[in-house]
């Protein structure tokens, strides 16, 4: 083949040859640019494009799942859930401007917040709506929710200085109609989304209102806790009371619907997404009593305590710590704090003067208990070998110990008493004697003892909110004198916590043996105390989870609760102070026997205490604590209200009408006239 | 200085070169597949509608760029006047009477489609300067040489520029290109580079800071805005940021039917200006090199044909054509991978639009014509000096 023509082409001047090379040049390196941008792009940093376009499409969509139900030992609903629909606004659909707004705002607020209460200057102002589109958003949507564009302004930007990227719930419960309506007309409300959410519905108003607890959205802190390890943001949980201590039973499972949207938001169907259904949380079964729960409220709140005083009652079954009943007076309607209310309206609702409704006192209130405490004074006495329970004391009314008198209540003289009348009679000098005795032996066994039986210690309730009280002794004493040496200084010289100065002496012992003085007890301590000199020495944890079941009400799971401890104490040690109880419920000079008169003591025998606390400059705190023997249903009741006066007065009626309740006794309410501390 | 040995079949010459054939007709596939995975959801009812219609153009195209290969294109050189004033006429026109679409006037709206002359004007300008060049091809070391060429290329440009920046530069870029392979001085491309950077900083520095707008806002916030990526569908970056994106997701062998960025409309303009973020997208590395490689085959076919065309006319227009089709697919690549700024230039040949497609495929024509030329006339008489 001869072919010779591409042989004979001439050649191309140098010059245009260079310039065709640099040419070519520049092209190849423009394609090598565009190559390895590729490269980087596709090979190098696909996954994470991969990733950004998946997030693109994808909007999760949460379906939140009910909570368990919260129902009584009989199975009587105590909290539900009601359907609600709440109005939304998505963070990441509002303009930059405002974001960045609330971000300042925020950053503003914290410094504010930062500095010494006398430097902080005015409240540091919401700037206003920063772009005019956003304020036309606001105002239509303001008409639709009946609340005006600078308030939703001021929620989202207070929302979102907090936590950025949640959405910010606007309205909680808005009627159907408002539903509708913004459904239909969704492209007119950018960024709003209307939600069917579940809210806590309490069918019994204000009953057991401080144990329930509160829900609300998992915060950014408890995210990063052990407790809640896979749950995801957003999720609703218990964020107090019951509510908290079972949440990993009650919480349930949210379900995720996964939409596939395009550019404009507009859902397309996708079959590859997969959507999980939510879990219902589990039913809690609590072992209170709805009736019984039910009376003890009304007892707190009704004639018998005509000043309706602060006070608190616990029922615990005394063999296994079941609370039958816990109250705390006053108490509230818990579904007020189911939607946001303004820090002003919760002040008036909750605050100090409003009573602090929300204070658990059955578990946090710290008070001298007064009389109460005595058979814990005679079980140290009697353990200790300091007194048997025939040894006498004589009760003049009064007596000087060191260099202070110490009185019974009007000075009355009860002349020699043994330990069964001094209970009975509720003699303060012979626990007076008792306590100065026991001052004198070794290792402060009279502190010893009351915290064996469970006082000045937490009782290791279900509940979050339980405080552990205090038993004065010579270490806590030591500690509150050091404390006060280095306050002085900085308070000009004045007494800061304590008045004097001083080691932990003998008169401090005698108060402690008739509570008075600096202990602080709760009213479950001084069950749980009286259940185990009642039972024989298990100290029992008092809970109020009994069962975890499903829906309908089927057993998953048993709350068992194990004896906090043991403690040994000599049988006839236990009978004597018994005895002593009983007489003073039944016996003819008891300081409750008017109190309980009428009362079936064959059946139902009462083994009662009557407790007056001093408090001043407040009147006497009222206490009552009391035990039924019987085979099977067994019960402690304690009951305290503040300025309720002599134990008798306020306190033990109350015990008398739960106890009616809780044996279906005729419900008499006999106010007792006994003057006795 | 062997031509490689497909350029015979069976020791038959063919009129045409098989390779530039081969990648026009590999990047004519590319386009009627990309833009049927990527619009049949587009217009309801018709999943074809933009397939058929880039296939009329194609065909159109293709039979002008026939007829263009099969005439000698040295001809062209003496209706140089006439070509330069049908490409001003149209220029013209448009900036008088032409549609406005999304704020650039660009198109003459005829009954049955409009033509945007500034896409035409592309390979007319080619033509009628090479003939300027080589009337004054005895005087190219002057200055006036250069400065009346640049006017003549300056002048339309000017008017594309006011409504269709991308275009526009694609005319600078093209006198450039012939400017350089006519031979003009090194020092006038200096001063010209200088000038150019100049007018740069002027129109994006200087003049908004006097108050005098030169750029419309859109013009000049998509000039800058590859340099700040954005969330927001109302900035210019957030078209760049979804195009690498779309690219970045297509990894190394691309998404198929799971092109969320495209099918989804995250992808802005996936048609026209970020076509070849679908191809990246849907057929990942892959894809977008095999299609990068058919351009360069193209560019590097078209600078073979500058160095064997007949005379300096030839190898003017090849010039000019290379520098056009190099200067728009890297424009365009390089806004669709997020290193060029948004200027509108479609992608020869890939992108769907009648005026674009046409042009280049006459372009195309008229490498051919310089080719078949070229063999020719080496196959007579050798190199043949019709200066």
């Amino acid at each position: 083949m001869i072919e010779p023509v591409s042989d004979r082409r001439p050649p191309i001047t140098p010059q245009l040859a260079l310039r065709v090379a640099i040419l070519g040049f520049v092209a190849l390196a423009l394609f090598a640019v565009v190559f390895f941008r590729l490269w980087y792009l596709q090979v190098l940093s696909g996954d994470q494009y991969l990733a950004d376009a998946n997030n693109n499409r994808f909007r999760e969509l949460r379906i939140q799942s009910p909570r368990g139900e919260i129902v009584d030992r009989d199975g009587t609903v105590i909290v539900r859930n009601k359907r609600a629909v709440v109005v939304e606004m998505d963070p990441s659909e509002l303009p930059q401007a405002e974001r960045d707004l609330a971000s300042r705002w925020g950053q503003a607020a914290g410094r504010r917040a930062a500095r010494p209460r006398s430097e902080r200057g005015s409240q540091v102002r919401i700037p206003p709506i920063p772009t005019a589109e956003l304020r036309t958003r606001f105002e239509r949507l303001a008409g639709v929710l009946d609340t005006s564009a600078g308030a939703i302004h001021r929620q989202v930007v207070r929302s979102l200085a907090i936590v950025p990227y949640s959405s910010v719930r606007l309205k909680t419960d808005v009627p159907r109609s408002v539903l509708a309506y913004l459904s239909e007309r969704a492209e007119l409300f950018e960024g709003v989304r209307v939600q069917q959410t579940y809210l806590r519905d309490y069918p019994r108003d204000k009953l057991a209102a401080q144990i329930l607890g509160t829900v609300g959205e998992i915060s950014p802190a408890q995210l990063k806790q052990e407790a809640f390890r896979g749950v995801p943001q957003g999720t609703i949980i218990g964020q107090e009371g019951l509510e908290s201590s079972y949440d990993r039973y009650l919480r349930g499972e949210d379900g995720i619907e996964r939409v596939q949207v395009d550019a404009f938001g507009r859902p397309i169907p996708n079959d590859r997404l997969r959507d999980s259904e939510p879990v219902a949380g589990e039913q809690l079964k609590l072992s209170l009593d709805y009736k019984l729960q039910l009376t003890g409220q009304r007892a707190m709140a009704g004639p018998l305590n005509p000043g309706d005083k602060a006070g608190a009652f616990v029922a615990l079954d005394p063999r296994n710590g079941e609370v039958l009943a816990m109250g705390s007076n006053p108490s509230f309607d818990p579904d007020l704090l189911t939607k946001p209310i303004t820090q002003k309206r919760y002040d008036a609702l909750f605050g100090d003067d409003a009573g602090a409704p929300r204070f658990n006192r059955a578990v946090a209130g710290l008070y001298p208990t007064g009389s109460v405490f005595k058979p814990i004074t005679a079980m140290a006495g009697l353990q200790s070998g300091a007194i048997t329970d025939a040894t006498v004391i004589s009760d003049p009314g009064c007596i000087d110990i060191g260099t202070r008198e110490f009185c019974n209540a009007g000075d009355v003289p009860n002349g020699p008493v043994a330990l069964r009348q001094a209970l009975e009679v509720s003699s303060d000098v012979y626990f007076y004697r008792l306590g100065q005795q026991l001052f004198g032996l070794d290792g402060q066994v009279l502190q010893k003892w009351a915290r064996r039986l469970g006082v000045g210690r937490e009782t290791g309730i279900d509940l979050p909110d339980e405080f552990e009280g205090l038993i004065p002794d010579r270490k806590w004493r030591a500690r509150l004198n050091e404390r006060e040496r280095k306050c002085r200084p900085g308070n000009g010289g004045r007494p800061c916590f304590a008045l004097d100065i001083r080691p932990y002496n003998t008169g401090d012992n005698v108060n402690l043996a008739v509570g008075q003085g600096d202990v602080q007890a709760t009213p479950l301590q001084m069950a749980v105390a009286y259940s185990t000199i009642a039972n024989g020495g298990k100290v029992v944890r008092p809970h109020l989870g009994l069962e975890i079941e499903d829906g309908q009400g089927r057993l998953i799971q048993r709350i068992e609760r194990d004896p906090a401890r043991r403690v040994k104490f000599d049988p006839a040690n236990r009978q004597a102070i018994m005895d002593g109880l009983r007489l003073a419920a039944q016996g003819s000079r008891g300081t409750s026997t008017d109190v309980f008169s009428g009362w079936p003591h064959d059946r139902f025998p009462v083994f009662g205490k009557t407790g007056t606390a001093e408090r001043p400059p407040k009147g006497d705190q009222s206490w009552y604590v009391a035990y039924v023997q019987s085979e099977t249903r067994p019960i402690v009741v304690a009951a305290t209200v503040e300025e309720g006066g002599f134990g008798a007065e306020t306190a033990a009626p109350i015990v008398r009408l739960l106890l009616s309740q809780y044996y279906g006794v005729d419900k008499r309410i006999v106010r007792g006239d006994s003057r006795t501390r | 200085m062997n031509e490689p040995a497909s350029n015979r079949l069976g020791g038959l010459r063919l009129p045409f070169d098989p390779l530039l054939m081969l990648a026009t007709a590999g990047l004519l596939v590319a386009s009627l597949v990309t833009l049927g995975a990527a619009t049949g959801d587009d217009v309801p009812g018709d999943p074809n509608y933009y397939v058929t219609r880039q296939g009329i153009y194609f065909a159109v195209g293709l039979i002008a760029a026939l007829a263009l290969s099969r005439i000698d294109y040295s001809r062209l050189r003496e209706l140089k006047y006439g070509i330069y004033g049908l490409m001003m006429a149209g220029i013209l026109l448009v900036t008088v009477f032409g549609g406005v679409t999304r704020g650039s006037r660009r198109a003459i709206q005829l009954p049955f489609f409009e033509i945007q002359a500034s896409e035409l004007g592309k390979v007319l300008l080619v033509a009628a300067l090479a003939g300027f060049v080589v009337d004054r091809s005895r005087r190219l070391g002057e200055r006036d040489t250069t400065a009346r060429l640049v006017l003549v290329a300056l002048v339309p440009a000017g008017f594309v520029i006011a409504s269709d920046l991308g275009s526009g530069l694609v005319y600078i870029a093209i006198l450039f290109a012939v400017l350089f392979v006519a031979g003009v001085s090194w020092r006038h491309f200096a001063g010209l580079f200088a000038l150019a950077a100049t007018s740069i900083a002027l129109v994006l520095a200087a003049a908004p800071a006097m108050g005098v707008t030169v750029l419309q806002d859109y013009q000049s916030e998509r000039l800058t805005s590859f340099l700040y990526p954005s969330d927001d569908p109302g900035d210019a970056g957030y078209q760049q940021n979804q195009s690498r994106i779309a690219i970045g997701a297509g990894q190394k062998t691309g998404r198929r039917e799971q092109a969320t960025q495209a099918r989804l409309n995250f992808l802005p303009e996936e048609r026209t200006d970020f076509i070849f973020a679908v191809i990246g997208e849907r057929w990942g590395f892959a894809g977008a090199g095999l299609v990068l490689s058919l351009y360069a085959l193209l560019v590097w076919r078209g600078l073979r044909i500058l160095t064997t065309a007949k005379n300096l006319y030839g190898a003017l227009i090849a010039g000019g054509i290379v520098a056009m089709l190099l200067f728009q697919v890297f424009i365009n690549v390089g806004m669709n991978v997020g290193i060029m700024p948004i200027t509108g230039i479609p992608l020869p040949l890939l992108s769907y639009g009648g005026s674009s497609v046409i042009t280049t495929l006459l372009a195309i024509g008229l490498l051919q014509s310089i080719y078949a030329q070229g063999r020719v006339a080496s196959a007579t008489k050798g190199r043949v000096l019709s200066f």
